[in-house]
C-alpha cells in the first residue's frame, strides 16, 4: 500500500510540466485565500467572542470600498487562471502539423489501437519518445474517455464521431491509460498501459509486432475494391462518384453549395451516411456502409482515401506510405 | 441561558401546530405550511439514511483496491443510487422544502403560503417519485450514473432506466410547485413595512433558489422524458446509431443540472446569514451585495454548464466562453464569504452549535469555491475531469457547504419547531466530529484525484490505496457524527428543556411568536418597523 507511494503524477509528456506548472500557481493563490478567510474569521471569532450576555456591538452597513476590492481583485485573479488555462486547452487540441496519427476505437470494454504502418494492439499502446502522436478516436458503442494522468491528456471517445487528441512524450516507461467516462459494467477495467520507447526501440517493435505486413492504408485500399467502391469511385470524368484523389483536408462543394473541408469526420460521413452531404454535380447514388464495416475498417479506408495524392496513382500506396511516415 | 419565557402574550391557550389535530389524517391531509415541512423533514431524512447506507457500501468497497465486497454491477448501481437519492431526494428539497416551507411564512409575517393545497401536493408528488425510486430498487436497480450519459443510458444499460426517468421526472414537479409557492408567497404575502430590503437574507436566498426551480427545472425533466423516449419507443435523439446526437444530451442536463448546484447551496447560504447576524449580533456586513448575489448566482448559473463538457468534443471556443462565464460565477460566491466574515468584525461572537456549523461551513465552502476555479481553468479541468479531484470538490460544496448549512439550520430553528432545547455539549461534540470526518473523507480523495484515478471505478491500481483507506476511516467517523443528532433530537422532544420564543435572543419575525408556533402563526399581523437583524434595538421575547 505504501509502496511507490506519490502526492503528484509521473511527469512523462510535453504538456505535464505546463500543466503542472498551473497548477502550483492555482494552488498559491487558493492557499492565500483560504488563510486569509480563516485568519480572518479565527481571529474576529476570539478578538470578539462573547464577554457579557447583554452586549449590543454597534451595527456596521457596510463599505462599497471593500465591496469593490473583493470583487475586482477576485476578478482580475480569475481572468488570469481563465487566460492561462485557455492557452493551455488551446495547446492541448492543437496538435502539431507533423504529428504521427495513431487510431483509437473505445468499445465495452476495450482499446483498440491501430498503428498506420498497420500494427494493431488492444489495451496496450506503444508510442516513441519525443515524437508528437496525434490520435484520431471513435467509439463503437457508449461514449469513453481516453485518459493517461502522466501526459496530462484526457479526451472523450465518443460514438458517430472522431475526436482527436494529442501528446508528446518526453520519458520512456509504462504508464496508465484509464477509460474516464463511465461506460457500464466494467468501466475500471477498461484500461491498460501506454508505452513510451526510444524511436529505436519502437522501429523495433513495430517490425517484431506486425500481424501482417500491411499497412493501415494497403488494408483500406483491400477493402475499397472488395466493398465496390471503385466502380463509381473512378479516375476519369464521367464517373458516376466523384474522384476521391487529394480531397483529404481539401475543400469540398457541396449540393447545397456549401463548403466543407474533407476532413477524417467527413469522410466518415460520407461513408456511413452518403445523403447528409451530397457533393456537388453527383447523384446521391452512393450506398450507405453502416453496419456493413466496422470502425476500424472506416478507418483504414479514410487511411486509404489520405493516401492517394495527385501525384501517385492509387497503385503507388507503398510510395505514398513511406513518404508520409518520413 | 438557564430560565425561560411562558409561551408569551400571543396565544394564551398553549395550543401549537403540532397539538392541533393527532390522528394520522390530520397530517396527510395538512394545508399547514409547518405540517408540511416537517412531513417533508420526515422523507428527506428516510432518503438521508439511506443514500448514506449506499455511500458506507461503496466506501467499505474501495477499501481495497481490487473488488471484493460487491460484483462491478452492482457498485455501479449504488454510486447511482446514492447521487440519485442524495442530490433529487434529499438535497434538492432540503433547506427549501424544510426551512423554506417552515418558515418563509412566519419570517414575511404571513400565516401559510400562497398555494397551501400546492403545497401538500408538492409533498405527494415527492412521495410518487421517491415510491418510484424505491421500485427501482426493487427492480434490481439502475446504473447509469446520476447523470444519465446517453446513449448508454438510453440504449445500452440493463437495468431499470426508464422506471428511474420516469420518478426523477415526477420529482422534478414538486420543485417546481414550491418554487412557484415560494415566488407568488414572498412577492405577494409580505407583512405590512417590510419591503424588499428589510426581508430576511434568508429570504433573499430561497427568492433566488425558487426562480432556478422554476425555470430549469422543466429542462431536466424533459431531457429525462426524451431518454425514456428513446429508450423505450427507439425514437433518435441521443444515440448515433439512431441517428441522434449523444453530446446533445450533456448539453440538455448541464443546462439544468449546474443550475441545480445552486438549488443546493443557495438555500445554505441563506441560512449561514441567518446564523451569522444571530450569533455575531449583528447586521450582515453589505446586506444588498449579499442579497443581489443570490440573484447574480442564479443568472449567471444558466450559463455555465458547458464547463462540464470541456473534454467532451464541444468546440474549444465554446470551451473558452464557458470558462470565462464559471470564473464570473464565482465572484458573487467569494463576495458573500468575505461580507460574512466581515460580519463578524466588531460583533458579540458566541460559540452555540448552529455557529460551529457556520465556522464549518466558511472553511469548506471557501475549499469547494477554490476547487471550482480549478475545474473552471481550461488546461488544468482537462486532466482532472472525471476524476476524484471533481468528486472532491462537489462534496466540498454539497456535503461541507450544503449540508454543514443544512444542519446549522436544523440546529438553530429545532427549537423553534418543536419547542425544546437540545443537548448542548452533545450537539457542539457532533459538529467537531462531522467537521473531522468530513475532511478526512474527502481531502485525500483531491490528492488521488491528481494522480489520476477515474471516478466511478470499482476497481483500482493498488498505489491508490493509501488515499482510500484514508477517506474510509474518514467516512466512519462521519457516519458516528451524523448519528449522534438522530439521538439526542429525538430525545430532545421528550426529554429537552423547554424553549422559549427566543432562546438565541434572536431577531426575526419567526422568534416573536411561541415555539412551537401556534397554527395560523401571528394572531394579529404584525407590522415591520425595522431593518432586518437589526441588533441594535431590543430584541423581543429576549431570554433575560
Ligand atoms: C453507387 C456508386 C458509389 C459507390 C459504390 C460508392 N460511392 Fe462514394 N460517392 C458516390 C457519389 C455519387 C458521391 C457524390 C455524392 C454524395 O456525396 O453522396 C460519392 C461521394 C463519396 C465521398 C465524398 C467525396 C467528396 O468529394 O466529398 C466519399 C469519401 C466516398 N464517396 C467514399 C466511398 C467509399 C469509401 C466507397 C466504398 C466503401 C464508396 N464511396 C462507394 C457514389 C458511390
Ligand atoms: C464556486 C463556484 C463553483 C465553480 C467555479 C464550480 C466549478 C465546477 C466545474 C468546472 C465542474 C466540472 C468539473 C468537471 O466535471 O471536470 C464542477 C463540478 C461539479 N460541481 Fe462545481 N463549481 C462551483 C460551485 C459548486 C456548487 C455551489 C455546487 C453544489 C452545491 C457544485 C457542485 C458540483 C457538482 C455536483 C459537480 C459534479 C457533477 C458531476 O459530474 O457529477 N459546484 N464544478
Ligand atoms: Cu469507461
Ligand atoms: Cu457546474
Amino acid at each position: 500500500m505504501f509502496s511507490n507511494f506519490q502526492i503528484f503524477p509521473e511527469v512523462a509528456s510535453s504538456m505535464a510540466s505546463k500543466v503542472d506548472a498551473f497548477y502550483f500557481f492555482m494552488i498559491g493563490v487558493s492557499l492565500f485565500f483560504f488563510t486569509l478567510v480563516v485568519l480572518l474569521v479565527t481571529v474576529f471569532a476570539i478578538k470578539f467572542r462573547r464577554k457579557s450576555e447583554d452586549e449590543t456591538p454597534k451595527p456596521i452597513l457596510g463599505s462599497l470600498k471593500l465591496e469593490l476590492i473583493w470583487t475586482i481583485i477576485p476578478f482580475i485573479l480569475s481572468m488570469v487562471m481563465f487566460a492561462w488555462g485557455a492557452v493551455l486547452y488551446f495547446d492541448m487540441y492543437t496538435p502539431p502539423a507533423d504529428a504521427m496519427n495513431i487510431y483509437v476505437v473505445g468499445k465495452q470494454w476495450m482499446w483498440k489501437i491501430q498503428h498506420p504502418e498497420g500494427n494493431r494492439e488492444i489495451n496496450e499502446l506503444h508510442v516513441p519518445l519525443g515524437t508528437p502522436v496525434k490520435l484520431i478516436m471513435t467509439s463503437e458503442d457508449v461514449i469513453h474517455s481516453f485518459f493517461v494522468p502522466a501526459f496530462r491528456m484526457k479526451m472523450d471517445v465518443v460514438p458517430g464521431r472522431y475526436t482527436t487528441a494529442w501528446f508528446e512524450a518526453t520519458k520512456t516507461g509504462e504508464y496508465h491509460l484509464f477509460c474516464a467516462e463511465y461506460c457500464g459494467t466494467e468501466h475500471s477495467e477498461m484500461i491498460g498501459t501506454v508505452y513510451v520507447m526510444e524511436p529505436g526501440d519502437y522501429q523495433d517493435w513495430l517490425e517484431r509486432s506486425a500481424v501482417a505486413s500491411k499497412s493501415m492504408a494497403e488494408e483500406g485500399a483491400e477493402l475499397y475494391s472488395q466493398l465496390g467502391c471503385n466502380t463509381c469511385h473512378e479516375q476519369e470524368t464521367g464517373a458516376r462518384g466523384p474522384s476521391l484523389v487529394g480531397i483529404h483536408d481539401r475543400q469540398v462543394q457541396l449540393m447545397t453549395g456549401e463548403l466543407v473541408k474533407a476532413d477524417d469526420s467527413y469522410l466518415r460521413e460520407s461513408i456511413l451516411s452518403p445523403v447528409s452531404k451530397v457533393v456537388a454535380g453527383f447523384a446521391p447514388i452512393m450506398p450507405t456502409y453502416k453496419g456493413q464495416v466496422s470502425e476500424e475498417d472506416v478507418l483504414k479506408l479514410i487511411a486509404y482515401i489520405q493516401s492517394l495524392s495527385y501525384e501517385t496513382a492509387p497503385s503507388d500506396i507503398e510510395a505514398t506510405e513511406s513518404e508520409r511516415t518520413e | 441561558m438557564s430560565t425561560t419565557v411562558e409561551a408569551s402574550h400571543h396565544s394564551g391557550t398553549g395550543e401549537n401546530y403540532l397539538t392541533a389535530g393527532y390522528g394520522l389524517k390530520s397530517w396527510l391531509m395538512t394545508t399547514d405550511h409547518k405540517r408540511i415541512a416537517i412531513l417533508y423533514l420526515l422523507s428527506i431524512s428516510l432518503f438521508f439514511v439511506i443514500g448514506g447506507l449506499f455511500a458506507v457500501l461503496i466506501r467499505i468497497e474501495l477499501l481495497t483496491p481490487a473488488g471484493d465486497l460487491v460484483s462491478a454491477d452492482s457498485y455501479n448501481k449504488l454510486f447511482t443510487l446514492h447521487g440519485l437519492v442524495m442530490i433529487f431526494f434529499f438535497l434538492v428539497p432540503s433547506i427549501p422544502a424544510v426551512f423554506g416551507n417552515f418558515l418563509i411564512p412566519i419570517m414575511i409575517g404571513a400565516r401559510d403560503l400562497a398555494f397551501p393545497k400546492v403545497n401538500l401536493a408538492s409533498w405527494y408528488v415527492f412521495t410518487i417519485g421517491g415510491l418510484f425510486t424505491f421500485a427501482v430498487v426493487l427492480a434490481g436497480g439502475v446504473d447509469t450514473g446520476w447523470t444519465f450519459y446517453t446513449p448508454y443510458s438510453s440504449t445500452y444499460s440493463k437495468t431499470a432506466v426508464g422506471l428511474t426517468a420516469i420518478g426523477v421526472f415526477i420529482t422534478g414537479f414538486s420543485s417546481i410547485l414550491t418554487g412557484l409557492n415560494f415566488v407568488v408567497t414572498i412577492h405577494k404575502m409580505r407583512a405590512p413595512g417590510l419591503t424588499w430590503f428589510r426581508l430576511p437574507l434568508f429570504i433573499w436566498a430561497h427568492y433566488a433558489t425558487s426562480l432556478i426551480m422554476l425555470l430549469g427545472t422543466p429542462v431536466v425533466a424533459i431531457s429525462i422524458l426524451l431518454v425514456f423516449l428513446e429508450r423505450v419507443f427507439g425514437i433518435g435523439i441521443f444515440d448515433p446509431a439512431l441517428g441522434g446526437d449523444p453530446v446533445l444530451f450533456q448539453h440538455l442536463f448541464w443546462f439544468y443540472s449546474h443550475p441545480a448546484v445552486y438549488i443546493m447551496i443557495l438555500p445554505s447560504m441563506g441560512v449561514m446569514s441567518e446564523l451569522i447576524a444571530c450569533f455575531c449580533r449583528k447586521r450582515i456586513f453589505g446586506y444588498s451585495f449579499v442579497a443581489f448575489s443570490s440573484l447574480a448566482i442564479a443568472v449567471l448559473g444558466f450559463l455555465v454548464w458547458g464547463h462540464h463538457m470541456f473534454t467532451s468534443s464541444q468546440s474549444i471556443y465554446a470551451g473558452m466562453v464557458f470558462s470565462i462565464l464559471t470564473m464570473m460565477v464565482a465572484i458573487p460566491s467569494a463576495v458573500k464569504v468575505f461580507n460574512w466574515a466581515a460580519t463578524m468584525y466588531g460583533g458579540s461572537i458566541s460559540y452555540e452549535t448552529p455557529m460551529m456549523y457556520a465556522f464549518g461551513f466558511l472553511g469548506l465552502f471557501t475549499i469547494g469555491g477554490l476547487t471550482g476555479l480549478f475545474l473552471g481553468a481550461l488546461g488544468l479541468d482537462v486532466h482532472v475531469h472525471d476524476t476524484y479531484f471533481v468528486v472532491a470538490h462537489f462534496h466540498y460544496i454539497m456535503v461541507g457547504g450544503a449540508i454543514m448549512g443544512y444542519l446549522g439550520a436544523l440546529h438553530f430553528w429545532w427549537p423553534k419547531m418543536f419547542g425544546r432545547l437540545y443537548p448542548e455539549a452533545w450537539a457542539k461534540l457532533s459538529s467537531i466530529v462531522i467537521f473531522i470526518g468530513f475532511n478526512l473523507t474527502f481531502f485525500p480523495q483531491f490528492l488521488v484525484g491528481y494522480l489520476g484515478m477515474p471516478r466511478r471505478y470499482h476497481v483500482y491500481p493498488d498505489e491508490f490505496q493509501i488515499f482510500h483507506v484514508l477517506s474510509t476511516a474518514g467516512a466512519s467517523i462521519l457516519a458516528i457524527g451524523y448519528a449522534f443528532p438522530v439521538v439526542y433530537l429525538i430525545w430532545s422532544l421528550v426529554r429537552g428543556e423547554k424553549a422559549g420564543p427566543n432562546p438565541w435572543n434572536a431577531k426575526g419575525l419567526e422568534w416573536t411568536v411561541p415555539s412551537p408556533p401556534t397554527t395560523f402563526n401571528f394572531d394579529e399581523t404584525p407590522v415591520v418597523t425595522e431593518e432586518a437583524y437589526d441588533y441594535s434595538r431590543p430584541v423581543e421575547g429576549k431570554v433575560v
